[in-house]
């Protein structure tokens, strides 16, 4: 086990090891995501009090969980890089960061366009789920920003690993705010005590797309730490190898 | 299939296309990204080569 961990920490083996992976990820969230949408938009039945506006959800509760994955992802990638030194760890919170802000932004934006239906406004200040979701998207802006401010990449690693493990505390307190303060927001639907408070054929569809979007993330940050690592191995033998032998 | 949504299609298919656009735009960067770093390194080889 040791040794495969090992294994892929190497850039050379993990490059390629990725190559192989993406389809593997990307094709199976594909295809959950069609059925979801699906399932979602015409054969999940109505919500009686919210409609056909309760669709959202298909898309705004996939890009809220995967704007906390993201973040987890890249704070426990940049602690790792910064406790055992391993280069490939920065590179997977350096690749993360764009892509959990991108979901950040799709889940503020979506969950805007079902509170204005719903809550009759696009946004309230007061409410400490909309609040804490918009200040991780700061939190992304800001790990960016600080890591292409410092041009050596060893000390933009360093900081940005700081940065992101200070804001990391952001993440419980997004997902636990609708049940310790007062929100507009409702409260947990999927992750409750007594099972999801949803019926199923509203449910797998919404399984099926929070699935298909957790793969097509993971495809995602494939794609992006292949070209981190491209980037930081650009002196290396290998790469040079890899390049005059015309391999991607 | 009932494509407005009783009333609320203009908000549902915005969230849906909005996130077809967000994925698509997350890949072609990604692309990109990759694209770029590895041309600039076929052009250092081929400076190094050249020189």
């Amino acid at each position: 086990m040791w040794k495969f961990i090992h294994q892929l920490a190497s850039p050379p083996h993990f490059y390629r090891i990725a190559q192989i992976l993406i389809p593997w990820l990307a094709v199976p969230g594909l295809l959950l995501i069609g059925y979801g949408t699906y399932a979602g938009l015409f054969l999940a039945p109505m919500d009686y009090q919210q409609g056909d506006a309760f669709r959202i959800i298909y898309v705004h509760v996939p890009s809220a969980y995967l704007s906390m994955l993201a973040y987890m992802t890249m704070a426990v990638s940049a602690g790792i890089g910064l406790i055992w030194r391993i280069k490939l760890s920065h590179a997977v919170a350096a690749a993360a960061a764009p892509l959990g802000a991108w979901f950040t932004f799709l889940a503020l934006a979506t969950g805007s366009i079902w509170g204005k239906p719903m809550w009759g406004t696009w946004w309230e200040w007061g409410d400490p789920r909309l609040t804490s979701e918009l200040i991780m998207l700061f939190l992304y802006f800001g790990y960016m920003a600080l890591r292409g401010a410092i041009d050596d990449t060893t000390k933009a690693d360093r900081a940005s690993a700081v940065l992101a493990l200070v804001g990391a505390v952001n993440v419980p307190i997004i997902h636990f705010s609708v049940e310790w303060w007062s929100s507009l927001h409702q409260g947990p639907t999927l992750i409750k005590e007594g099972g999801p408070a949803m019926d199923p054929g509203m449910l797998y569809p919404l399984l099926a797309m929070i699935l298909g979007f957790t793969f097509i993330f993971g495809a995602l940050l494939l794609r992006r730490v292949r070209a981190e690592v491209l980037f930081r191995e650009r002196r290396t033998r290998w790469v040079k190898d890899l390049v005059l032998s015309g391999g991607s | 299939m009932d494509f407005s949504m009783g009333g609320y299609g203009a908000y549902v298919w915005t969230c849906f296309i909005m996130a077809g656009v967000v994925l698509v735009i997350c890949e072609w960067r990604a692309r990109l990204r990759h694209r770029r770093v590895y041309r600039d390194i076929e052009v250092r080889i081929k400076a190094l080569g050249d020189s």
